[in-house]
């Protein structure tokens, strides 16, 4: 058999795989219970932030601290014309509305390397709260804003095609062009634009790609909570978690950011209902762990173990 | 008019004086052990909560407390950092890896010592009153624990400089800053000596505890609010440079002591602001080449 043939079977399989896996995602509402819609939302949720997390800072190695803000502004986008506009309209305003932030960010800050540009990002979060803070204190003079409700069913539906689109995004993005110069400039910049890889312009639109998913994730999840402040709305740890997430699973794979924000959300829901009072605790040890323990994720793991089963040696090599 | 402007100085560099003292402890962390510590300001509400404890319980003058805290959290915070980050650093590929690393894992100590705290001492707001009277200067009046924590916040920061620039220890944690794997090669035995730094940003910062409990009230969740005032100074006054830091936590108290006249709601944005454009204009900071 030749390879072609080879990998197009495989494809063909995995690609079959998933599209069962959504069809069983996509009819769960009609028989599974009330609560596990809603957990599935919630695990849907962060694995959008994360897979588009990934689809930015994986290849390149920068850290962005910045979803919050583009889960944010998301948020707010839909507070403000949730009552104007259907949800289709007002969902594609908070995306446009994040990825338009994450240009000008983009082109703002992209020139700063490393942990510059982790901690630019993680200013800008705050930053924005504060701002609006401030506005909504001395100019509005209220503090938060009323969301309109939308029932689960819909939200939940939403947040499925966000994430096979994100994912589906992230797939062609890792096999095209655009997917090997985000890599080129992950293992040495200089080099990819002394190849002719336009560094910033590569750059900066994969930066808003990736914040698009992060802004219509906030615009639908908004009408999930009924109330929402800056404090909710521009939530440090919402940037930390997608960035936890990824690492947990592993980076090197496309499923690995999926299976750590999937992962990662359970533990937390679980956590909470068990441990109300230490599952904070817990969480950071787990965290700490994970960072330690697991540097190439959950997937890195198992890749691992799997290679060790005795038999499976020679048909490696 | 000069009261004024002499209030929002000296107010203003009251406040700078517990900002310099985080700022260099996180300065250290960052440019030596090459640790962006989100867990800063835990290790200095750690400070002040013991120190709250030892007044209130056993009746240690808070000043005193100085000379208890710090040896501990020092301690503690070089465990910390012979346990994880030693690891963290031997196990990766590059100084840009392990900074990425570092710091996810730092916040996941957040986590681990708020919530420990809170298991201790519960979420109330705590505090205790020492030397709290008023002190004229020219005019303006001051509470008499604000200026002592001035005076040693300077001292404290002027006795680490010249630790730093006279003694053989020094000259080692500046040589590991330079460049860890030569000074390794000249017998200096690095993982002690980082570990070293770690723990000594996490004493400075619990002396700004220590000092902060004096005069404010305290409570488990109060040291994220600082660390980012930590990045803040640190960027302003270049990163890993001590002495930068220790100015940037001066010029950061004045410029929210202006702001706050002004428009009180206002100064956390301000200091953003002044974070945002410094890191896109110079992001070396104001002493950076």
């Amino acid at each position: 058999m030749d390879i072609p043939t080879l990998t197009s079977k495989r494809s063909l399989v995995s690609g079959s795989i998933i599209l069962i896996m959504f069809i069983l995602l996509a009819i769960s509402p009609l028989y599974a219970p009330r609560y596990t819609v809603i957990l599935l939302t919630s695990i849907f949720m962060y694995v959008v932030l994360t897979v588009s997390w990934a689809i930015f800072s994986g290849p390149t190695g920068y850290i962005s601290l910045a979803p919050a803000a583009f889960f944010g502004v998301g948020i707010y986008t839909s507070a403000i014309l949730g009552k104007a506009l259907p949800l289709p309209i007002v969902i594609c305003f908070g995306a446009l509305a994040s990825f338009c932030l994450a240009l000008l960010v983009g082109a703002l800050t992209l020139r700063l390397r490393g942990i510059y540009f982790a901690i630019f990002t993680f200013g800008l979060v705050e930053f924005i709260r504060h701002l609006l803070l401030f506005w909504e204190c001395t100019v509005t003079g209220t503090r938060g804003r009323i969301v309109i409700l939308v029932d689960q069913t819909t939200v939940y539906y939403v947040m499925l095609a966000i994430f096979a689109i994100s994912l589906l995004t992230s797939y062609f993005i890792r096999g095209s062009k655009l997917g090997l110069a985000l890599q080129s400039i992950g293992q040495e910049e200089d080099a990819a634009a002394h190849t002719g890889v336009n560094v910033t312009m590569v750059k900066v639109i994969t930066f808003a790609i990736s914040a698009f998913f992060m802004g219509a994730a906030g615009a639908i999840m908004a009408t999930r909570w009924t109330y929402i402040d800056p404090y909710t709305a521009f939530n440090p740890l919402l940037s930390f978690m997608p960035v936890l997430m990824a690492i947990f699973g592993g980076m090197g794979q496309l499923y690995g950011p999926i299976i750590g924000a999937a992962i990662f959300t359970y533990l937390e829901e679980f956590l909470i209902t068990r441990f109300p009072y230490h599952y904070m605790l817990i969480f950071g040890i787990i965290m700490v762990l994970a960072i330690v323990y697991l540097p190439d994720g959950v997937v890195g793991l198992l890749q691992k173990l799997w290679k060790r089963i005795p038999g499976r040696k020679h048909a490696d090599t | 008019m000069l009261v004024e402007i002499l209030d929002i100085v000296v107010s203003g560099l009251l406040m700078g004086g517990i900002y310099s003292l985080i700022a260099v402890g996180f300065s250290l962390q960052y440019g030596v052990a090459r640790v962006l510590n989100i867990a800063h300001g835990e290790f200095m509400m750690l400070g002040a909560f013991i120190t709250w404890m030892l007044y209130n319980v056993f009746g240690v003058n808070p000043l005193f407390s100085l000379a208890i805290c710090g040896p501990i959290i020092l301690i503690i915070g070089f465990l910390l950092y012979r346990t994880l980050f030693t690891r963290l650093r031997t196990s990766s590929e590059s100084i840009g890896a392990y900074e990425g690393s570092s710091m996810l894992a730092s916040f996941g100590l957040l986590f681990i010592i708020q919530n420990v705290a809170i298991l201790i001492w519960g979420t109330d707001i705590k505090g205790y009153s020492y030397l709290n009277f008023g002190v004229n200067l020219g005019g303006a009046i001051f509470a008499a624990n604000r200026l002592v924590t001035l005076l040693f916040a300077v001292v404290i920061g002027a006795a680490f400089y010249l630790f730093l620039a006279r003694t053989h220890l020094g000259k080692a944690i500046r040589a590991a800053a330079q460049d860890p794997a030569t000074a390794g090669l000249m017998g200096v035995n690095i993982n002690q000596v980082l570990a070293l730094c770690f723990g000594l940003g996490a004493l400075m910062a619990s002396f700004g505890g220590t000092l902060i409990s004096m005069c404010y009230p305290i409570q488990p969740t109060m040291g994220f609010q600082y660390t980012i005032i930590a990045i803040i100074v640190v960027v302003l006054g270049g990163l890993g440079s001590i002495v930068g830091s220790f100015i940037g936590g001066f010029v950061l108290g004045l410029v929210g002591s202006i702001v706050s006249y002004w428009q009180p709601g206002l100064s956390l944005t301000a200091y953003y602001l002044l974070f945002i454009v410094l890191l896109l204009a110079k992001p070396t900071g104001i002493l950076g080449k």
